[in-house]
Protein backbone atom coordinates (compact mmCIF):
# COMPACT_ATOMS: atom_id res chain seq x y z
CA UNK A 1 0.00 0.00 0.00
CA UNK A 2 2.65 2.61 0.78
CA UNK A 3 4.95 2.21 -2.31
CA UNK A 4 1.94 2.16 -4.45
CA UNK A 5 0.70 5.35 -2.56
CA UNK A 6 4.00 7.05 -2.43
CA UNK A 7 3.78 6.12 -6.76
CA UNK A 8 1.15 7.46 -7.14
CA UNK A 9 1.98 11.34 -5.70
CA UNK A 10 5.04 11.42 -8.13
CA UNK A 11 2.83 10.37 -11.51
CA UNK A 12 0.52 13.44 -9.41
CA UNK A 13 3.14 15.41 -9.11
CA UNK A 14 4.06 14.44 -13.16
CA UNK A 15 0.32 15.33 -13.61
CA UNK A 16 0.88 18.63 -11.73
CA UNK A 17 3.73 20.04 -13.76
CA UNK A 18 2.28 19.21 -16.80
CA UNK A 19 -1.01 21.12 -16.19
CA UNK A 20 0.57 23.91 -14.91
CA UNK A 21 3.33 24.25 -17.92
CA UNK A 22 0.22 23.57 -19.93
CA UNK A 23 -2.09 26.15 -18.51
CA UNK A 24 1.39 28.87 -19.27
CA UNK A 25 1.49 27.86 -22.77
CA UNK A 26 -2.16 28.12 -23.14
CA UNK A 27 -2.14 31.94 -22.18
CA UNK A 28 0.46 32.76 -24.41
CA UNK A 29 -1.02 30.79 -27.22
CA UNK A 30 -4.18 33.26 -26.94
CA UNK A 31 -1.62 36.16 -26.93
CA UNK A 32 -0.45 34.47 -29.89
CA UNK A 33 -4.01 33.57 -31.43
CA UNK A 34 -5.54 37.19 -30.49
CA UNK A 35 -4.87 39.33 -33.49
CA UNK A 36 -5.28 36.79 -35.81
CA UNK A 37 -8.93 36.05 -34.08
CA UNK A 38 -9.59 39.60 -33.89
CA UNK A 39 -8.75 39.77 -37.61
CA UNK A 40 -11.25 36.99 -39.04
CA UNK A 41 -13.88 38.72 -36.18
CA UNK A 42 -13.65 41.95 -37.58
CA UNK A 43 -13.72 41.10 -41.21
CA UNK A 44 -17.29 40.06 -40.55
CA UNK A 45 -18.09 43.66 -39.69
CA UNK A 46 -19.08 46.41 -41.89
CA UNK A 47 -18.25 49.94 -40.68
CA UNK A 48 -20.81 50.77 -38.42
CA UNK A 49 -20.63 47.72 -36.38
CA UNK A 50 -16.81 48.06 -36.21
CA UNK A 51 -17.18 50.91 -34.49
CA UNK A 52 -20.58 50.06 -32.95
CA UNK A 53 -20.06 46.40 -31.30
CA UNK A 54 -17.62 45.17 -29.30
CA UNK A 55 -14.03 44.14 -31.30
CA UNK A 56 -13.35 40.58 -29.97
CA UNK A 57 -16.82 39.74 -30.29
CA UNK A 58 -18.95 39.32 -33.90
CA UNK A 59 -21.90 41.37 -34.75
CA UNK A 60 -25.22 41.27 -34.51
CA UNK A 61 -25.30 41.63 -38.30
CA UNK A 62 -22.59 39.73 -40.47
CA UNK A 63 -20.72 41.24 -43.55
CA UNK A 64 -18.28 38.78 -44.56
CA UNK A 65 -19.24 38.62 -47.90
CA UNK A 66 -20.42 42.20 -48.43
CA UNK A 67 -16.94 43.26 -47.29
CA UNK A 68 -15.51 40.80 -49.69
CA UNK A 69 -17.37 41.87 -52.88
CA UNK A 70 -16.08 45.77 -51.99
CA UNK A 71 -12.64 44.68 -51.40
CA UNK A 72 -12.48 43.09 -54.69
CA UNK A 73 -14.58 46.41 -56.19
CA UNK A 74 -12.97 49.17 -54.60
CA UNK A 75 -11.26 51.54 -56.87
CA UNK A 76 -11.44 49.44 -60.05
CA UNK A 77 -10.44 46.36 -58.34
CA UNK A 78 -7.08 47.20 -57.49
CA UNK A 79 -6.80 45.02 -54.48
CA UNK A 80 -7.01 42.34 -57.12
CA UNK A 81 -4.17 43.82 -59.08
CA UNK A 82 -2.28 43.92 -55.38
CA UNK A 83 -3.08 40.37 -55.20
CA UNK A 84 -2.00 39.27 -58.20
CA UNK A 85 1.32 41.46 -58.25
CA UNK A 86 2.60 39.77 -54.81
CA UNK A 87 2.11 36.57 -56.39
CA UNK A 88 3.88 37.67 -59.30
CA UNK A 89 6.80 39.42 -57.62
CA UNK A 90 6.88 36.53 -54.78
CA UNK A 91 6.77 33.33 -57.17
CA UNK A 92 9.36 34.68 -59.94
CA UNK A 93 11.65 35.62 -57.44
CA UNK A 94 11.95 33.13 -55.34
CA UNK A 95 12.26 30.45 -58.45
CA UNK A 96 15.03 33.06 -59.29
CA UNK A 97 16.75 33.64 -56.18
CA UNK A 98 16.44 29.91 -55.29
CA UNK A 99 18.18 28.71 -58.46
CA UNK A 100 20.85 31.19 -58.54
CA UNK A 101 21.49 30.14 -54.67
CA UNK A 102 21.65 26.49 -55.93
CA UNK A 103 24.39 26.90 -58.44
CA UNK A 104 25.98 29.04 -56.58
CA UNK A 105 26.18 27.16 -53.39
CA UNK A 106 26.97 23.83 -55.42
CA UNK A 107 30.12 25.90 -56.89
CA UNK A 108 31.22 26.78 -53.68
CA UNK A 109 30.33 23.63 -52.36
CA UNK A 110 31.93 21.00 -55.13
CA UNK A 111 34.63 23.32 -56.72
CA UNK A 112 38.00 24.59 -55.81
CA UNK A 113 38.77 27.82 -58.23
CA UNK A 114 40.66 30.72 -57.12
CA UNK A 115 39.13 33.47 -54.80
CA UNK A 116 36.76 31.38 -53.43
CA UNK A 117 36.81 31.48 -49.88
CA UNK A 118 37.30 35.41 -50.43
CA UNK A 119 34.08 35.33 -52.45
CA UNK A 120 32.25 33.15 -49.66
CA UNK A 121 33.18 35.56 -46.75
CA UNK A 122 32.08 38.33 -48.82
CA UNK A 123 28.83 36.72 -49.57
CA UNK A 124 28.64 35.37 -45.85
CA UNK A 125 29.14 39.29 -44.37
CA UNK A 126 26.88 40.88 -46.68
CA UNK A 127 23.79 38.46 -44.99
CA UNK A 128 24.34 41.39 -42.43
CA UNK A 129 23.94 44.47 -44.35
CA UNK A 130 20.71 45.91 -43.61
CA UNK A 131 18.22 46.19 -46.09
CA UNK A 132 18.27 50.07 -45.62
CA UNK A 133 21.67 50.70 -46.40
CA UNK A 134 20.73 49.06 -49.87
CA UNK A 135 17.29 50.48 -50.90
CA UNK A 136 17.68 53.37 -50.97
CA UNK A 137 20.71 53.32 -53.26
CA UNK A 138 18.92 51.11 -55.36
CA UNK A 139 16.15 53.13 -56.00
CA UNK A 140 18.66 55.75 -57.38
CA UNK A 141 20.39 53.61 -59.30
CA UNK A 142 17.13 51.64 -60.96
CA UNK A 143 16.12 55.27 -61.81
CA UNK A 144 19.06 55.89 -63.70
CA UNK A 145 18.09 52.88 -66.30
CA UNK A 146 14.51 53.75 -66.27
CA UNK A 147 13.46 50.44 -64.22
CA UNK A 148 12.06 51.89 -61.46
CA UNK A 149 7.93 52.03 -60.74
CA UNK A 150 8.50 49.06 -62.74
CA UNK A 151 7.53 45.32 -61.78
CA UNK A 152 11.69 44.08 -62.37
CA UNK A 153 12.37 47.00 -59.34
CA UNK A 154 10.76 44.47 -57.13
CA UNK A 155 11.93 41.57 -58.43
CA UNK A 156 15.92 42.12 -59.54
CA UNK A 157 16.92 43.15 -56.32
CA UNK A 158 14.77 40.12 -54.59
CA UNK A 159 16.68 37.45 -56.51
CA UNK A 160 20.02 38.14 -54.61
CA UNK A 161 19.32 36.27 -51.38
CA UNK A 162 23.00 35.73 -49.76
CA UNK A 163 21.76 33.74 -46.75
CA UNK A 164 20.56 31.12 -49.61
CA UNK A 165 23.41 30.75 -51.14
CA UNK A 166 24.97 30.15 -47.55
CA UNK A 167 22.38 27.38 -47.15
CA UNK A 168 22.91 25.85 -50.19
CA UNK A 169 26.58 25.32 -49.56
CA UNK A 170 26.02 23.64 -46.73
CA UNK A 171 23.38 21.56 -47.78
CA UNK A 172 25.24 20.50 -50.97
CA UNK A 173 28.28 19.58 -48.79
CA UNK A 174 26.39 17.44 -47.11
CA UNK A 175 23.93 15.93 -49.42
CA UNK A 176 25.93 15.41 -52.74
CA UNK A 177 29.28 13.06 -52.36
CA UNK A 178 31.93 13.65 -54.19
CA UNK A 179 31.82 10.04 -55.97
CA UNK A 180 28.91 10.59 -57.22
CA UNK A 181 29.91 13.52 -59.63
CA UNK A 182 33.26 11.51 -60.22
CA UNK A 183 31.67 8.59 -60.90
CA UNK A 184 30.00 10.79 -63.55
CA UNK A 185 32.89 12.44 -64.41
CA UNK A 186 34.63 8.55 -65.66
CA UNK A 187 31.75 8.29 -67.74
CA UNK A 188 32.16 11.47 -70.01
CA UNK A 189 29.06 13.74 -68.60
CA UNK A 190 29.87 17.73 -69.24
CA UNK A 191 30.12 19.59 -66.11
CA UNK A 192 26.42 21.24 -66.74
CA UNK A 193 24.96 17.83 -67.46
CA UNK A 194 26.31 16.47 -64.33
CA UNK A 195 24.60 19.19 -62.51
CA UNK A 196 21.35 18.89 -64.10
CA UNK A 197 21.28 14.97 -64.26
CA UNK A 198 23.39 14.54 -61.08
CA UNK A 199 23.36 16.82 -58.52
CA UNK A 200 20.38 19.19 -58.88
CA UNK A 201 17.93 16.27 -58.01
CA UNK A 202 19.77 15.75 -54.41
CA UNK A 203 19.33 19.41 -54.09
CA UNK A 204 15.55 19.96 -54.40
CA UNK A 205 14.94 20.19 -51.24
CA UNK A 206 17.31 22.63 -50.01
CA UNK A 207 16.06 23.91 -53.49
CA UNK A 208 12.25 23.98 -52.07
CA UNK A 209 13.70 25.65 -48.65
CA UNK A 210 15.21 28.44 -50.20
CA UNK A 211 12.41 28.76 -52.68
CA UNK A 212 9.81 29.01 -49.61
CA UNK A 213 11.85 31.46 -47.54
CA UNK A 214 12.07 33.72 -50.51
CA UNK A 215 8.81 33.38 -51.26
CA UNK A 216 7.61 34.68 -47.71
CA UNK A 217 10.46 37.00 -47.66
CA UNK A 218 9.05 39.10 -50.75
CA UNK A 219 5.48 38.53 -49.82
CA UNK A 220 6.03 40.33 -46.89
CA UNK A 221 8.60 42.72 -48.00
CA UNK A 222 7.00 46.41 -47.74
CA UNK A 223 10.88 48.75 -47.61
CA UNK A 224 11.80 48.10 -50.87
CA UNK A 225 8.19 47.86 -52.93
CA UNK A 226 7.27 51.09 -50.88
CA UNK A 227 10.42 52.59 -52.19
CA UNK A 228 10.73 51.47 -56.09
CA UNK A 229 7.30 51.63 -57.07
CA UNK A 230 4.72 55.14 -57.03
CA UNK A 231 1.92 53.41 -59.39
CA UNK A 232 -0.85 51.88 -57.50
CA UNK A 233 -1.70 49.30 -59.95
CA UNK A 234 1.99 48.17 -59.76
CA UNK A 235 1.97 47.48 -55.60
CA UNK A 236 2.00 44.59 -54.03
CA UNK A 237 -0.43 43.66 -50.77
CA UNK A 238 1.84 45.26 -47.90
CA UNK A 239 1.99 48.37 -50.00
CA UNK A 240 -1.44 48.84 -50.91
CA UNK A 241 -2.92 47.61 -47.54
CA UNK A 242 -0.80 50.81 -45.83
CA UNK A 243 -1.96 53.19 -48.35
CA UNK A 244 -5.40 52.23 -47.60
CA UNK A 245 -4.84 52.36 -43.90
CA UNK A 246 -3.17 56.03 -43.95
CA UNK A 247 -6.09 56.55 -46.23
CA UNK A 248 -8.45 55.27 -43.75
CA UNK A 249 -7.12 56.94 -40.70
CA UNK A 250 -6.72 60.72 -42.34
CA UNK A 251 -10.66 60.32 -41.81
CA UNK A 252 -13.13 62.19 -43.73
CA UNK A 253 -15.19 60.12 -45.82
CA UNK A 254 -12.64 57.18 -46.06
CA UNK A 255 -13.46 56.14 -42.75
CA UNK A 256 -15.38 53.44 -44.49
CA UNK A 257 -12.26 51.83 -45.76
CA UNK A 258 -11.65 50.45 -42.54
CA UNK A 259 -13.47 47.18 -43.22
CA UNK A 260 -11.83 47.16 -46.31
CA UNK A 261 -7.85 47.37 -45.27
CA UNK A 262 -9.43 44.51 -42.28
CA UNK A 263 -10.44 42.05 -45.09
CA UNK A 264 -8.00 42.76 -47.22
CA UNK A 265 -5.58 41.79 -44.85
CA UNK A 266 -7.20 38.57 -43.68
CA UNK A 267 -7.05 37.70 -47.64
CA UNK A 268 -3.07 38.57 -47.47
CA UNK A 269 -2.37 36.22 -44.55
CA UNK A 270 -4.42 32.89 -46.16
CA UNK A 271 -2.26 31.85 -48.42
CA UNK A 272 0.63 32.40 -46.66
CA UNK A 273 -0.33 30.47 -43.52
CA UNK A 274 -1.48 28.11 -45.95
CA UNK A 275 1.98 28.01 -47.33
CA UNK A 276 3.88 27.55 -43.79
CA UNK A 277 1.27 24.60 -42.73
CA UNK A 278 1.36 22.49 -45.62
CA UNK A 279 4.98 23.06 -46.00
CA UNK A 280 6.40 22.95 -42.44
CA UNK A 281 9.20 20.50 -43.35
CA UNK A 282 10.81 22.95 -45.49
CA UNK A 283 10.68 26.19 -43.40
CA UNK A 284 11.64 24.31 -40.29
CA UNK A 285 14.68 23.02 -41.82
CA UNK A 286 15.30 26.55 -43.53
CA UNK A 287 15.17 27.86 -40.27
CA UNK A 288 16.92 25.63 -37.88
CA UNK A 289 19.51 25.07 -40.59
CA UNK A 290 22.20 28.41 -39.41
CA UNK A 291 21.71 27.24 -36.05
CA UNK A 292 22.82 23.39 -36.31
CA UNK A 293 25.24 23.97 -38.02
CA UNK A 294 28.19 25.99 -35.77
CA UNK B 1 30.56 28.97 -64.57
CA UNK B 2 27.79 28.51 -61.51
CA UNK B 3 28.91 30.97 -59.83
CA UNK B 4 28.47 33.48 -62.52
CA UNK B 5 24.64 34.80 -62.33
CA UNK B 6 24.60 35.34 -59.24
CA UNK B 7 27.39 36.94 -58.94
CA UNK B 8 26.56 39.73 -61.08
CA UNK B 9 23.58 39.74 -59.26
CA UNK B 10 24.98 40.36 -55.95
CA UNK B 11 27.52 43.28 -57.71
CA UNK B 12 24.73 44.90 -59.44
CA UNK B 13 22.27 45.29 -56.12
CA UNK B 14 24.44 45.37 -53.47
CA UNK B 15 27.80 45.90 -53.95
CA UNK B 16 27.26 48.88 -56.35
CA UNK B 17 23.80 50.25 -54.35
CA UNK B 18 26.98 50.14 -51.44
CA UNK B 19 28.96 51.88 -53.27
CA UNK B 20 26.45 54.08 -54.76
CA UNK B 21 25.10 54.75 -50.92
CA UNK B 22 29.24 55.93 -50.25
CA UNK B 23 29.63 57.95 -52.87
CA UNK B 24 26.34 59.93 -52.68
CA UNK B 25 27.47 60.60 -48.83
CA UNK B 26 30.56 62.34 -49.97
CA UNK B 27 28.79 64.52 -51.97
CA UNK B 28 26.59 67.28 -51.58
CA UNK B 29 23.83 68.58 -54.00
CA UNK B 30 24.39 73.07 -54.11
CA UNK B 31 21.93 74.84 -55.77
CA UNK B 32 25.20 76.67 -58.10
CA UNK B 33 27.81 74.63 -58.89
CA UNK B 34 25.61 71.03 -59.00
CA UNK B 35 27.58 68.17 -56.93
CA UNK B 36 30.39 69.13 -54.63
CA UNK B 37 32.66 66.78 -52.72
CA UNK B 38 32.71 67.20 -49.26
CA UNK B 39 34.61 64.44 -48.09
CA UNK B 40 33.15 63.32 -44.40
CA UNK B 41 30.90 66.34 -44.23
CA UNK B 42 27.50 64.13 -44.59
CA UNK B 43 28.73 62.14 -41.49
CA UNK B 44 30.40 65.15 -39.58
CA UNK B 45 26.56 66.15 -39.71
CA UNK B 46 25.07 63.15 -38.54
CA UNK B 47 27.22 63.14 -35.54
CA UNK B 48 26.00 66.57 -34.75
CA UNK B 49 22.25 65.98 -35.78
CA UNK B 50 20.19 65.46 -32.65
CA UNK B 51 17.25 64.18 -34.49
CA UNK B 52 19.54 60.92 -36.24
CA UNK B 53 20.83 59.99 -32.32
CA UNK B 54 17.61 60.47 -30.91
CA UNK B 55 16.91 57.41 -33.39
CA UNK B 56 19.33 55.75 -32.31
CA UNK B 57 18.87 56.11 -28.56
CA UNK B 58 14.85 54.98 -29.26
CA UNK B 59 16.52 51.91 -31.05
CA UNK B 60 18.87 51.16 -28.03
CA UNK B 61 16.36 51.51 -25.10
CA UNK B 62 13.53 49.36 -27.62
CA UNK B 63 16.18 46.72 -27.78
CA UNK B 64 17.88 46.66 -24.39
CA UNK B 65 14.69 45.63 -23.41
CA UNK B 66 12.68 44.07 -25.84
CA UNK B 67 15.44 41.49 -27.20
CA UNK B 68 15.77 40.28 -23.83
CA UNK B 69 12.19 39.64 -23.07
CA UNK B 70 11.49 38.09 -26.59
CA UNK B 71 14.48 35.90 -26.39
CA UNK B 72 13.91 34.79 -22.68
CA UNK B 73 10.24 34.06 -23.98
CA UNK B 74 11.65 31.99 -26.66
CA UNK B 75 14.29 30.01 -24.83
CA UNK B 76 11.53 29.00 -22.05
CA UNK B 77 9.28 27.97 -24.63
CA UNK B 78 11.80 25.87 -26.34
CA UNK B 79 13.01 24.62 -23.02
CA UNK B 80 9.24 23.41 -21.93
CA UNK B 81 8.44 21.95 -25.48
CA UNK B 82 12.12 20.06 -25.24
CA UNK B 83 11.34 18.39 -21.84
CA UNK B 84 8.05 16.69 -22.88
CA UNK B 85 6.73 18.13 -19.47
CA UNK B 86 3.12 19.84 -21.28
CA UNK B 87 0.61 18.52 -23.07
CA UNK B 88 -0.13 19.29 -27.20
CA UNK B 89 3.07 20.32 -27.58
CA UNK B 90 2.86 20.54 -31.29
CA UNK B 91 -0.38 22.60 -31.31
CA UNK B 92 1.80 24.91 -29.37
CA UNK B 93 4.62 25.10 -31.72
CA UNK B 94 2.54 26.10 -34.57
CA UNK B 95 0.23 28.53 -32.66
CA UNK B 96 3.55 30.55 -31.69
CA UNK B 97 4.93 30.16 -34.87
CA UNK B 98 2.00 31.23 -36.71
CA UNK B 99 2.02 35.28 -36.38
CA UNK B 100 5.77 34.88 -38.12
CA UNK B 101 3.28 34.10 -41.07
CA UNK B 102 1.67 37.24 -41.25
CA UNK B 103 3.72 40.21 -42.85
CA UNK B 104 4.93 43.00 -40.33
CA UNK B 105 2.83 45.32 -42.34
CA UNK B 106 -0.36 43.11 -41.43
CA UNK B 107 0.82 42.33 -37.84
CA UNK B 108 1.33 46.53 -37.41
CA UNK B 109 -2.19 47.09 -39.27
CA UNK B 110 -4.10 44.17 -36.27
CA UNK B 111 -2.41 45.58 -33.63
CA UNK B 112 -2.49 49.61 -35.01
CA UNK B 113 -6.39 48.97 -34.47
CA UNK B 114 -6.31 46.71 -31.44
CA UNK B 115 -4.43 49.57 -29.38
CA UNK B 116 -6.88 52.60 -31.22
CA UNK B 117 -8.68 54.80 -29.13
CA UNK B 118 -11.97 54.59 -31.30
CA UNK B 119 -12.76 51.08 -31.73
CA UNK B 120 -9.79 48.96 -30.21
CA UNK B 121 -11.22 46.17 -27.64
CA UNK B 122 -9.08 47.45 -25.08
CA UNK B 123 -10.50 50.99 -25.15
CA UNK B 124 -14.40 49.36 -25.48
CA UNK B 125 -13.45 47.19 -22.25
CA UNK B 126 -12.17 50.00 -20.07
CA UNK B 127 -15.33 52.10 -21.13
CA UNK B 128 -16.97 49.37 -19.99
CA UNK B 129 -15.62 48.64 -16.54
CA UNK B 130 -15.59 52.62 -16.03
CA UNK B 131 -11.56 52.95 -16.38
CA UNK B 132 -9.79 55.86 -18.16
CA UNK B 133 -8.93 53.80 -21.63
CA UNK B 134 -4.86 53.09 -22.09
CA UNK B 135 -3.32 55.22 -24.68
CA UNK B 136 -1.31 52.61 -26.05
CA UNK B 137 -0.52 55.03 -29.45
CA UNK B 138 0.67 57.89 -26.82
CA UNK B 139 3.98 58.99 -26.86
CA UNK B 140 4.77 57.27 -23.74
CA UNK B 141 3.51 54.26 -24.69
CA UNK B 142 4.36 53.91 -28.48
CA UNK B 143 8.18 52.56 -28.43
CA UNK B 144 6.11 49.76 -25.34
CA UNK B 145 3.34 49.24 -28.35
CA UNK B 146 5.88 48.49 -31.19
CA UNK B 147 8.06 46.24 -28.76
CA UNK B 148 4.45 44.39 -28.40
CA UNK B 149 4.02 43.80 -32.54
CA UNK B 150 7.62 43.21 -32.48
CA UNK B 151 7.94 40.49 -29.69
CA UNK B 152 4.35 38.98 -31.05
CA UNK B 153 5.70 38.32 -34.62
CA UNK B 154 9.39 36.92 -33.42
CA UNK B 155 8.83 34.35 -30.11
CA UNK B 156 7.63 31.48 -32.32
CA UNK B 157 10.64 32.23 -35.11
CA UNK B 158 13.07 32.30 -32.35
CA UNK B 159 11.44 29.65 -29.99
CA UNK B 160 11.67 27.04 -33.22
CA UNK B 161 15.15 28.18 -33.76
CA UNK B 162 15.87 27.39 -29.99
CA UNK B 163 14.12 24.08 -30.02
CA UNK B 164 16.01 22.87 -33.20
CA UNK B 165 19.75 22.93 -31.48
CA UNK B 166 17.51 21.90 -27.65
CA UNK B 167 16.50 18.88 -30.27
CA UNK B 168 20.18 18.39 -31.41
CA UNK B 169 21.48 17.52 -28.33
CA UNK B 170 22.85 14.09 -27.87
CA UNK B 171 20.67 12.08 -26.08
CA UNK B 172 23.56 10.60 -23.70
CA UNK B 173 23.91 13.91 -22.49
CA UNK B 174 20.20 14.69 -21.23
CA UNK B 175 20.11 11.13 -19.78
CA UNK B 176 23.68 11.81 -17.77
CA UNK B 177 21.52 14.52 -15.99
CA UNK B 178 18.41 12.43 -15.58
CA UNK B 179 20.70 9.72 -14.16
CA UNK B 180 22.05 11.84 -11.52
CA UNK B 181 18.87 12.60 -10.25
CA UNK B 182 18.79 16.22 -11.24
CA UNK B 183 15.53 18.01 -11.70
CA UNK B 184 13.74 19.41 -14.93
CA UNK B 185 15.08 22.51 -14.40
CA UNK B 186 18.58 21.59 -13.64
CA UNK B 187 19.16 19.80 -16.41
CA UNK B 188 18.12 22.81 -18.64
CA UNK B 189 20.19 25.53 -16.64
CA UNK B 190 23.41 23.33 -16.44
CA UNK B 191 23.24 21.01 -19.47
CA UNK B 192 20.67 22.26 -22.32
CA UNK B 193 21.45 26.17 -22.12
CA UNK B 194 25.33 25.78 -22.39
CA UNK B 195 25.12 23.49 -25.17
CA UNK B 196 22.54 25.92 -27.45
CA UNK B 197 24.50 29.19 -26.77
CA UNK B 198 25.69 29.20 -31.14
CA UNK B 199 21.93 29.28 -31.30
CA UNK B 200 21.03 31.85 -28.88
CA UNK B 201 23.85 34.08 -30.50
CA UNK B 202 22.70 33.52 -33.84
CA UNK B 203 18.83 35.18 -32.58
CA UNK B 204 20.66 37.71 -30.82
CA UNK B 205 22.69 38.99 -33.63
CA UNK B 206 18.96 38.66 -35.74
CA UNK B 207 17.00 40.44 -33.16
CA UNK B 208 20.12 43.52 -33.11
CA UNK B 209 20.46 43.73 -36.82
CA UNK B 210 16.39 43.72 -37.23
CA UNK B 211 15.94 46.42 -34.35
CA UNK B 212 18.41 48.67 -35.67
CA UNK B 213 16.47 48.83 -38.65
CA UNK B 214 13.24 48.58 -37.68
CA UNK B 215 10.55 50.51 -39.97
CA UNK B 216 7.49 48.50 -41.15
CA UNK B 217 5.69 49.15 -37.56
CA UNK B 218 6.34 52.81 -37.03
CA UNK B 219 5.50 53.67 -40.82
CA UNK B 220 2.28 52.00 -40.18
CA UNK B 221 1.12 52.85 -36.55
CA UNK B 222 2.03 56.64 -38.18
CA UNK B 223 -1.25 57.35 -39.88
CA UNK B 224 -2.94 56.04 -36.87
CA UNK B 225 -0.96 58.16 -33.95
CA UNK B 226 0.12 61.16 -35.83
CA UNK B 227 2.40 63.57 -34.21
CA UNK B 228 3.80 60.85 -32.11
CA UNK B 229 6.04 58.92 -34.98
CA UNK B 230 8.09 61.92 -35.97
CA UNK B 231 10.10 61.43 -38.96
CA UNK B 232 13.22 60.75 -37.01
CA UNK B 233 11.46 57.59 -34.79
CA UNK B 234 13.97 55.46 -36.37
CA UNK B 235 16.88 56.07 -37.93
CA UNK B 236 16.02 53.67 -40.69
CA UNK B 237 12.54 55.87 -41.14
CA UNK B 238 14.58 58.77 -40.86
CA UNK B 239 16.68 58.21 -43.61
CA UNK B 240 13.33 57.46 -45.75
CA UNK B 241 12.34 61.05 -44.77
CA UNK B 242 15.51 62.38 -45.62
CA UNK B 243 15.38 60.66 -49.11
CA UNK B 244 11.60 61.17 -50.18
CA UNK B 245 10.39 63.71 -48.02
CA UNK B 246 12.91 66.00 -47.60
CA UNK B 247 14.82 65.71 -50.69
CA UNK B 248 18.29 65.43 -49.11
CA UNK B 249 19.34 62.47 -50.92
CA UNK B 250 23.26 62.96 -50.06
CA UNK B 251 22.51 63.19 -46.59
CA UNK B 252 19.75 60.57 -46.21
CA UNK B 253 23.09 58.29 -48.30
CA UNK B 254 25.02 59.29 -45.75
CA UNK B 255 22.86 58.41 -42.64
CA UNK B 256 21.58 55.14 -44.37
CA UNK B 257 25.26 54.08 -45.33
CA UNK B 258 26.07 55.00 -41.64
CA UNK B 259 23.39 52.31 -40.28
CA UNK B 260 24.47 49.82 -42.35
CA UNK B 261 28.12 49.94 -40.86
CA UNK B 262 27.11 50.44 -37.48
CA UNK B 263 24.73 47.56 -37.74
CA UNK B 264 27.85 45.43 -39.49
CA UNK B 265 29.94 46.40 -36.84
CA UNK B 266 28.14 46.00 -34.13
CA UNK B 267 27.14 42.24 -35.21
CA UNK B 268 31.06 41.68 -35.84
CA UNK B 269 32.01 43.31 -32.73
CA UNK B 270 29.00 41.35 -30.68
CA UNK B 271 30.63 38.30 -32.02
CA UNK B 272 33.89 38.45 -31.65
CA UNK B 273 33.03 39.34 -27.46
CA UNK B 274 30.96 36.40 -27.31
CA UNK B 275 33.23 34.46 -29.04
CA UNK B 276 36.61 35.34 -27.28
CA UNK B 277 34.12 35.27 -23.94
CA UNK B 278 33.05 31.48 -25.12
CA UNK B 279 37.24 30.88 -25.53
CA UNK B 280 38.30 32.15 -22.52
CA UNK B 281 35.79 30.48 -19.90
Amino acid sequence: MIPLGRKSTGASRLWRTKAATTALLILFLIYSLLPIYYLVVSATKDNATLFSSFGLWFASSFHAFSNLHDLFAYDNGVYVNWLWNTAYYSVSSALGAAFLSTIAGYAFAKYRFPGSTFWFAVILGSIMVPQTALVIPTYFLLSKIALIDTPLAVILPSLVSPFGVYLMRVYAEQSVPDDLLDAARVDGAGELRIFWSVAFRVLVPGFVTVLLLSFVATWNNYFLPLVVLSTPELYPLTTGLASWNALAAAGGGAHSLYPLVITGALVAVVPIIFAFLFLQRYWQGGLTFGSLKD
Amino acid sequence: MFLLPFLILFALFLVLPLAYAFGLSIFEERLVGGSTFVGADNYLHALRDGAFWAGIRRMVTFGVFQIPVMLGLALVFALVLDSGLVWFRSMFRLGFFLPYAVPSVVAALIWGYLYGPTFGPFTQLAHYVGVPPPNFLSESWMLASIANIVTWEFVGYNMIILYAALQAIPSELRDAGAVDGARAWQIALYIKIPLIVPALLLTCIFSIIGTLQLFNEPSILQPLARGVIIQSYTPNFYAYGLAFTNQEYNYSAAVSFAIGAVVVVGSYVFMLATNRGRISR
